[in-house]
């Protein structure tokens, strides 16, 4: 216990260990604030969709050796409005629309790496994250993109709110709901191509879905679910990046399975009330 | 009495097929009006054309801009709109959103809005509830809760599309029995899609009965007791029959 408590204490003396810490706990801030309105919205799989695209673009911005953030970004939120447009003018189902750009991303993504070599070592980092290798210029674009996410949510937070409990009742009043879904698939992206670098593209869609399904076993309000979410999600990236470092664990990997654990111990406290 | 709305020549389509057909009438304030037909007669295409939810392919809307707003069209939709147990929200955040039409972004509530919220739950006899999960409320309560979103910002014409489907007969009594009393005391504007003729008929002056078009607009004594009436009457003793009136 106190070679744990010690191996904290070391971990918290390397740049790399703060700078995980700073991006892991900003991106799950952002993963908690999306997560309820995706989830709410049966958008669940969205979040899986852009990640699988990613892995395309990801592989785009290492075959043109640029950086895979700045890439990824614009064309991730590009795929998102596609899967818009796909539901609303191409009469598609918004989970067949996922399935259709996200596997043909994947194809594009796995062609590209075929037959262009020496990249995909790079490439299964982004698979699976690889947040304790995470540089400067990543770091600065996280935060900044971070903080306008947050802002942007926390801005139209009301609205939001209305369109996720009654898309009718939101249009009624006035509200531009196609605007804002708009609006939520960019955030979507920025924030999915953000966590890739934490959990990598496999395990991205769980820091959106997990947070928000656990705070929903034990919330009775909306403000309250964002709350707790946000300490699920938190809690699971500092714990997680802190106990990858003491036992040599792969980050995104860890950091998934505390989020599963906590979302066991909600749905058991929810069984156990009910009794 | 005003006009406050005013419908010409409309004509809504459905796909290719049209669904209702060169609609002409005109709704005065305070009137309570019930618009029924049978299945697929173009109810609720109509009354989505009036909220704005549907374009029409001809014809005009138009609300009197004296006294109708964005924020003066309440709107209460069938129960099923949202049953999700798990929804995390509680009745006064639900509530609030009828307030955000009168809003500019950032659609922030001030404490005024909380005291309006809780005005209208006080109003409809549902103080107690305000701090509940939606989800968790009976169906007649979950009805009162969306009436109260649909009211709070006192609007000045009230649309409800088969508000009481799947409502025992008490809690649809007492739910019509509020809709009078804001029909009376606040002289807001009602307009009624339902089924349940031999109820709302106790409730309402005008009558609209639309089957493609409009057949009859006029008062529910005189659609009741017109002879021309009489097979159109016939539709709600057969629908009677099939578990309707």
């Amino acid at each position: 216990m106190k070679n744990i408590i010690l191996l904290t204490i070391e971990a918290l003396q390397y740049d790399f260990i703060l700078k995980a810490l700073l991006v892991g706990v900003l991106i799950a801030i952002c993963c908690s604030f999306l997560g309820i309105f995706l989830v709410l919205r049966k958008y669940s799989m969205i979040g899986d969709g852009l990640a699988h695209v990613s892995f395309a673009t990801i592989a785009i911005a290492l075959l043109l050796d640029k950086s895979p953030l700045l890439v990824s970004i614009p064309l991730v939120i590009l795929s998102s409005f596609i899967i818009l447009k796909l539901t609303e003018k191409g009469g598609l189902h918004g989970d067949a629309a996922i399935g259709l750009i996200s596997s043909s991303a994947v194809a594009v993504g796995v062609l590209i790496s075929s037959i262009s070599k020496g990249f995909n070592i790079d490439l299964f980092s982004y698979l699976f994250g690889s947040i304790l290798v995470i540089s400067n210029l990543d770091v600065i674009f996280s935060v900044i993109l971070s903080i306008v996410v947050i802002l942007t949510i926390l801005f139209f937070y009301n609205s939001l709110f209305a369109i996720t409990y009654d898309e009718e009742f939101a249009k009624v009043i006035g509200l531009n709901v196609k605007h804002m879904n708009y609006l939520i698939s960019v955030l979507t992206s920025i924030t999915i191509v953000l966590g890739i670098r934490v959990v990598g593209t496999m395990l991205i869609s769980s820091m959106i879905i997990f947070p928000t399904i656990t705070a929903l076993q034990i919330s009775k309000s909306f403000k309250n679910t964002i709350l707790i979410s946000l300490v699920v999600s938190v809690l699971s990236v500092v714990l997680g990046v802190f106990l990858s470092f003491i036992f040599n664990f792969p980050t995104g990997a860890t950091i998934v399975i505390l989020n599963a654990i906590c979302f066991i111990i909600c749905l058991c406290m929810k069984k156990i009330k009910s009794y | 009495m005003n006009n406050i709305l005013s419908i010409k020549d409309l004509t809504l389509k459905y796909g290719k097929n049209e669904v209702l057909t060169n609609v002409s009438f005109q709704v005065q304030q305070g009137d309570y009006i019930g618009i029924v037909g049978p299945n697929g007669s173009g109810k609720t295409t109509f009354i989505n054309a009036i909220l704005g939810l549907k374009t029409p392919f001809k014809g005009e809307i138009e609300f009197n801009k004296d006294i109708v707003k964005q924020s003066s069209i309440g709107y209460l939709p069938q129960r099923s709109i949202r049953n999700d147990k798990l929804f995390p929200a509680k009745v006064r955040e639900v509530v609030a959103t009828g307030l955000l039409a009168e809003k500019k972004e950032p659609k922030f509530y001030v404490q005024e809005d909380y005291n309006k919220v809780d005005k209208i739950l006080e109003k409809l006899r549902i103080e107690e509830l305000k701090n509940k999960k939606i989800g968790d409320l009976s169906g007649g309560q979950q009805q009162r809760v969306l009436l109260a979103r649909a009211m709070v910002a006192s609007p000045k014409i009230l649309i409800l599309d088969e508000p009481t489907n799947a409502l025992d007969s008490k809690t649809r009594e007492e739910l019509y029995d509020i809709l009078k009393i804001l029909n009376i005391e606040d002289k807001v504007t009602i307009m009624i899609v339902s089924h349940d003729l031999k109820t709302i008929g106790k409730y309402i002056n005008k009558i609209l009965y639309l089957e493609g078009k409009v057949i009859f607009y006029g008062s529910y004594e005189e659609f009741i007791y017109s002879k021309d009436m009489n097979k159109y009457l016939d539709f709600f003793i057969r629908d009677r029959f099939n578990g309707g009136i």
